[in-house]
């Protein structure tokens, strides 16, 4: 029997639970002995220009090796913004800021001591002279802010179409047309570990860079053009790494910055940065404003669609600048709505810069639609259920090409949302809402849904193949490696890919161990995210296996002076027998003492995978103090054929919460002068056990033709199906006293407040 | 984060504590769990010469009753108060303001003496022991003097110790049966109070609603006139001045102290 | 610099420290057990757990000094032969770790959990554990693993809310 669709345990465990992971602060390595500590100083005002920076006083501290600023490392290149060709090329940044800073947390200096406690108090004596100046903050900036950017002559960093681009003939002949603007608002991504970096120079002249990421190769790339090497001279190592979410793709002007001091000073240098820095410093996600419209029949009928997007980009455009590209992709998610149009434009804030977040662009758009749906439900006063089923694609075997060019590969969203609607016991939750509302209950009950389609495994663009490779070796124990591209942080592809190579090939998953992360190794390689891993990396696993197994089978047939059509493999014993006659028979791991066997290969995708899915959320809402609890999350997410349910779940679960929690506490807030107000876990609301219940979750397999293996994504699932499902219960639980839209985070003081402004236009007392 | 450099004495006997104390003078900061000061000081918030560690003196820990007063050593972790049979009898309300502080790691850790030192308005303990109508004992160089927790917390993180003195015992008078109200409105569970109330016996004390916990005196006087808990709920904002901050303005915060009021006094166990 | 003794994971130790030295920065850089992590600057996140005196701390929070004298218990420590304590298996049987930042001081704090209320529920659990941050797992599989292992600690016991040892 197959060891595929099983909950086999993982592998990777034992270790955490005993000594723990070996993250990038724990490495242990000769190359770092006698490393020295990297400190950054960061900007403490939004926006100012500098004036100047005194680090003598820093020089004399206790254990203090050095203190560089910007002009220090001014030889090297003008960092050119993110996808240079769609964004403002003149919107650069420096390795350390130099004539201005823009954003609070901003890295401005560097003091490099030789104990890490000594690097703390040195810090503090760096003295910058800066002339603060006006902060930008919002999404819709006045044509008077200041520019960020002079030499850009704009703030706006990027455009997909504009006003003029819309047809103001879209909602014509529609009975009911709704229309609102509403926040998706900047959230942290906070993993567990914060970023970190160890760097050593051989004699040779080359970099090797430990550096928690989400993608080695990826990693080496943008590191090499940060410090302008060729990617020849650099070998990044991937240690364990505390969770990304998206923020740990690619290299930061941090981990630069301690490669560039391991070799002005030629000696190792290490960083770890403290929650602080990293709640004000790594990228955020989100930060969307949304104008949203729709239209349609008063008995549901959804006609016509708009989405007009304004991304806060931060200070400096990265990837977060043209997410708006993926929103837009996925603007009318798994709806059939037969005229809809978008448009998106990217400004940029004296704020941290933004990147992506577990769903990255698309959880803003499923955001943006299910609101609309609920809207649209409540003006004409049908069940949000029934309205989303009207409107439903119906179920498609061909894929299902959108107006906004995304292909869907297989999906049955009525199918889904059913299955939700039965696991969660729809009818009764609504009966019972309506007992709490008839009985004027101070607890009112919210039932949110959200039926949604997302994109993973994309490529470089929508036509180009997503390609990722992997290599199998059989060794004479026989035990396996298995060298793979993507590069797991928690996702137990160590286990997943195990299953892979084990179910072809016959030999124990503890038997086979897994490589990831190093460039010297596995010099190409896609990563981890996008929820791409198992559908590009694990279908390459599968590939090389069965490929080494036709390797393996010509040599049996050698061995055993036999017809390769006479061969059979057992699995059992991980050996190729002859048909018939199973005592004349050769394991791989003879074969593989032979001559060595292993097998590279490059799996390629005809395309990115669309999986769907419908979240209820149940919420209850105490109408007098206008706090939300959530009470139940019932999930159907449909990402195919499932490998490893254990692994799946736990995905499901990790992002239902995080999905969840942006919907009711998790934002960044800046105040007026742009200070982060939620810069230590003590203000920014990272939810504990006691926020969440368990998560019921129901189950549907719909496999995509695009991978062997039928599978398709599951990490990103949660956070996108989630946050609008608690959003519209929040809003639901209310909405019989008048609210309409409660922005996000809907946090008791904003569910209060809507009450009160409920009451108050109805001219009722009923908060 | 880390503190900044500092010099460290355990202290041998409580009196060691005060000579220390009369030493190092404003230089000095008293160290017993540690969970008020050392999160102040890896911020940089507060930075003493001087830490003197009080934490292993077994003389200031521990419960005991007397015929009219719980007295509670300024040691004791919040975990054991909670935990204690005899507070949990004699002063229930005081028992679960324990029980609600921090984590169970920061219960294990935390004393009384420190959080009631460290005076923040939003806290548990404080609050209870406003409610409570306890005294704290402060020992100086002169002895012992005994002031109410109405004259103890005057400002923001500040109370009438003074610089030569510590907090050696809490003392609540045993209200055996006597019902109780408690209410803490978190964003999560192990937050401080957005707005915290603790009623009991007529008296009711607000959390996070000023500088410093404070009574909800119109409240207390309108239950004493007769009004019901409703009514007197209705006044329990007012005399305050609640901050500002990224949880609550001072309408909503106005508006939680009336409603956590009137469950307080409704719902008393 | 001021001398502290201390047992470590059963072990005996002595050190020299500076007075400001964090427990955990002690027994991640001083010991060498580094399975205990710093995840955040404000007693928030409780990846650092350990026990103390065989209850739950957060070593981040924990001068060194101020450990003389005591005893530490560490994730290294319940694992001295490598077998997994009961705990930590169940966090393995239940998929209770992804990333695992937060798993060893999650752990700890689910054994000194258990050593107080060895029959939670799981309410219990969840508000056992509120001083310990995840950010992978939802905390499902968490509870799960922490309710399994009180029934595998305990396989005669009975779960009752308020109840406790």
């Amino acid at each position: 029997m197959s060891i595929l669709g099983t909950r086999v345990l993982r592998t990777e465990d034992p270790r955490f639970l005993t000594t723990g992971g070996v993250y990038t602060e724990d490495v242990v390595d000769d190359r770092l002995a006698g490393a020295c500590h990297v400190f950054f100083v960061r900007s403490p005002l939004a926006h100012a220009r500098i004036n100047g920076i005194d680090v003598s006083a820093t020089l004399s501290a206790p254990g203090v090796i050095a203190a560089y600023s910007g002009a220090d490392l001014a030889d090297l290149p003008a960092i050119p913004p993110m996808m240079s060709g769609l964004i403002n090329a003149e919107m650069t940044r420096r390795l350390l800021a130099i004539d201005k800073v823009r954003y609070v947390g901003e890295p401005v200096a560097v003091v490099v001591t030789e104990h890490p406690y000594q690097g703390e108090d040195a810090i503090e004596l760096v003295a910058i002279d800066y002339d603060p100046m006006p902060p930008v903050l919002g999404f819709e900036l006045p044509a008077d802010a200041p520019l960020l950017f002079e030499a850009a002559g704009t703030n706006v960093a990027g455009e997909l179409g504009n006003e003029s681009s819309l047809q103001p003939d879209l909602f014509d002949g529609c009975e009911v047309v709704v229309s609102r603007t509403i926040v998706n608002q900047r959230v942290a991504p906070a993993p567990m570990e914060t970023r970190a970096a160890a760097a050593a120079w051989s004699t040779d002249g080359r970099l090797t860079a430990w550096i928690p990421n989400q993608g080695a190769q990826g990693t080496r790339a943008e590191l090499a053009e940060l410090l302008g090497l060729d990617q020849s001279q650099v070998r990044v190592i991937t240690p364990d790494v505390g969770g990304a979410f998206g923020a740990k793709f690619g290299a930061d002007p941090e981990h630069a910055v301690v490669a560039w001091v391991a070799r002005r000073l030629g000696r190792p240098a290490r960083w770890t940065e403290t929650r602080y820095e990293n709640l004000i410093s790594m990228t955020h996600g989100r930060g969307q404003q949304h104008t949203i419209t729709i239209g349609g029949s008063r008995d549901g009928d959804v006609r016509a669609y708009r989405l007009q997007i304004i991304q806060d980009a931060g200070s400096y455009p990265r990837i977060g600048a043209i997410l708006p590209y993926l929103t837009i992709m996925m603007t009318t998610g798994p709806y059939d709505i037969p005229r809809a149009e978008a448009i998106a434009k990217s400004v940029v804030t004296t704020t941290t810069p933004v990147g992506a977040y577990r769903g990255a662009g698309r959880p803003e758009a499923t955001a943006a639609i299910e609101r609309a749906m609920d809207l649209f439900a409540a003006e004409i006063g049908v069940d949000p259920a029934q309205v989303r089923r009207k409107n439903l694609l119906p179920a498609f075997a061909q894929p299902h090409r959108t107006a906004f060019g995304a292909l869907y590969d297989t999906g049955d969203y009525v199918a889904g949302l059913d299955k939700a609607l039965e696991a969660a016991g729809y009818a009764q939750l609504r009966k019972e809402q309506a007992d709490r509302r008839a009985s004027r209950d101070v607890r009112q009950l919210g039932i949110g849904l959200s039926s949604y389609v997302e994109i993973t495994g994309m490529g470089d663009g929508p036509e180009s193949p997503p390609t990722e490779n992997a290599s199998v070796e059989v060794h004479p124990d026989g035990t396996a490696t298995i060298l793979t591209g993507t590069s797991p942080h928690g996702q137990g592809h160590a286990t997943a890919w195990a299953m892979l190579a084990s179910d072809e090939l016959g030999i124990p998953v503890e038997k086979i161990t897994l490589k990831w992360g190093d460039t010297d190794l596995i010099p190409e390689g896609g990563g981890t995210g996008g929820s791409r891993s198992l559908q590009q990396g694990g279908a390459a696993v599968q590939q090389a296996s069965r490929e080494l197994l036709e390797v393996a089978r010509e040599r049996a047939a050698a061995s055993l002076e036999a017809n390769q059509a006479d061969l059979v493999f057992d699995r059992t014993r991980s050996a190729f027998a002859v048909a018939g006659d199973p005592e004349a028979s050769v394991p791989l791991s003879d074969l593989a003492a032979a001559e060595r066997l292993v097998v590279r290969t490059v799996f390629s995708a005809p395309g990115a995978t669309f999986p769907f899915g419908t979240h209820v959320a149940v919420v209850e809402v105490d109408t007098e103090t206008g706090k939300p609890t959530l009470l139940r999350m019932i999930t159907v997410d449909d990402a195919g054929v499932v490998l490893n349910p254990l692994l799946a779940e736990g995905q499901r679960h990790g992002g239902i919460a995080q999905g969840a929690a942006q919907a009711f506490v998790e934002e960044v807030v800046y105040d007026a002068d742009g200070n982060p107000l939620t810069a230590s876990f003590a203000d920014y609301p990272f939810l504990s056990a006691t926020e969440v219940p368990s998560f019921e979750l129901a189950e549907m397999q719909t496999p995509t033709t695009y991978n062997p293996l039928g599978v398709k994504g599951i990490g990103e699932a949660g956070t996108i199906g989630a946050t609008p499902a608690v959003q519209n219960a929040v809003i639901d639980a209310v909405a019989h006293l008048g609210v309409r839209h409660i922005d996000m985070p809907a946090t008791s003081r904003r569910v209060w407040q809507a009450l009160r402004e409920a009451a108050a236009l109805s001219g009722s007392e009923d908060t | 984060m880390i503190p900044a450099p500092f010099d460290y004495v355990a202290a041998q006997s409580p009196e060691h504590a005060l000579e220390l104390l009369a030493e190092h003078g404003d230089d000095a900061k008293l160290l017993a769990g540690g969970h008020s000061l050392l999160p102040m000081m890896k911020l940089r918030l507060a930075t003493p010469a001087v830490l003197i560690d009080i934490g292993r003196l077994s003389e200031l820990a521990g419960i005991t009753a007397d015929d009219g007063e719980l007295v509670i050593g300024a040691t004791t972790r919040h975990a054991d108060l909670a935990a204690a049979e005899l507070a949990r009898s004699q002063a229930p309300l005081l028992a679960h303001a324990a029980a609600l502080v921090g984590d169970p790691q920061i219960r294990h850790r935390g004393t009384i003496g420190g959080s009631l030192s460290h005076a923040d308005p939003a806290a548990d303990l404080p609050m209870a022991l406003l409610a409570l109508g306890g005294r704290v004992e402060l020992t100086g160089p002169d002895g012992v003097r005994t002031v109410s927790a109405d004259d103890f917390f005057v400002g923001f993180f500040e109370t009438v110790l003074r610089p030569q003195e510590m907090l050696t015992a809490v003392r609540v008078a045993r209200k055996p049966g006597v019902p109780w109200g408690y209410q803490k409105f978190v964003r999560r569970a192990n937050d401080w109070a957005i707005v915290g109330v603790a009623a009991v016996d007529g008296r009711v004390a607000l959390a996070n609603m000023g500088s410093r916990p404070l009574r909800a005196t119109a409240a207390e006087q309108a239950m004493a006139d007769g009004a019901s808990a409703a009514e007197a709920a209705e006044l329990a904002a007012e005399g305050t001045s609640p901050g500002e901050d990224i949880h609550a303005d001072r309408e909503y915060r106005a508006h939680l102290a009336r409603v956590l009021t009137r469950r307080a006094l409704e719902h008393q166990r | 610099m001021t001398r502290i003794e201390l047992t470590v994971n059963g072990e005996q130790r002595s050190a020299e420290v500076e007075p400001r030295l964090l427990l955990v920065h002690y027994l991640r850089e001083t010991c060498g057990l580094r399975a205990a992590n710093v995840g955040c600057d404000t007693t928030s996140c409780g990846a650092c757990t350990v026990l103390l005196n065989d209850v739950s701390v957060k070593s981040c929070t924990v001068l060194a000094v101020q450990a003389a004298g005591m005893s530490v218990t560490t994730a290294e420590g319940l694992a001295p032969d490598g077998e997994l304590h009961p705990v930590a298996a169940a966090f393995r049987q239940n998929h209770g770790l992804q990333c695992g930042f937060c798993t060893p001081g999650m752990v700890m704090a689910a054994v000194s959990l258990l050593a107080e209320n060895p029959h939670p529920t799981e309410e219990e659990v969840r508000e056992g554990l509120e001083g310990n941050f995840c950010r992978c797992t939802g905390y499902h599989n968490i509870v799960a693993s922490v309710l399994d292992a009180a029934d595998v600690l305990d396989p005669g016991g009975t779960r009752a809310a308020g109840v406790s040892a």
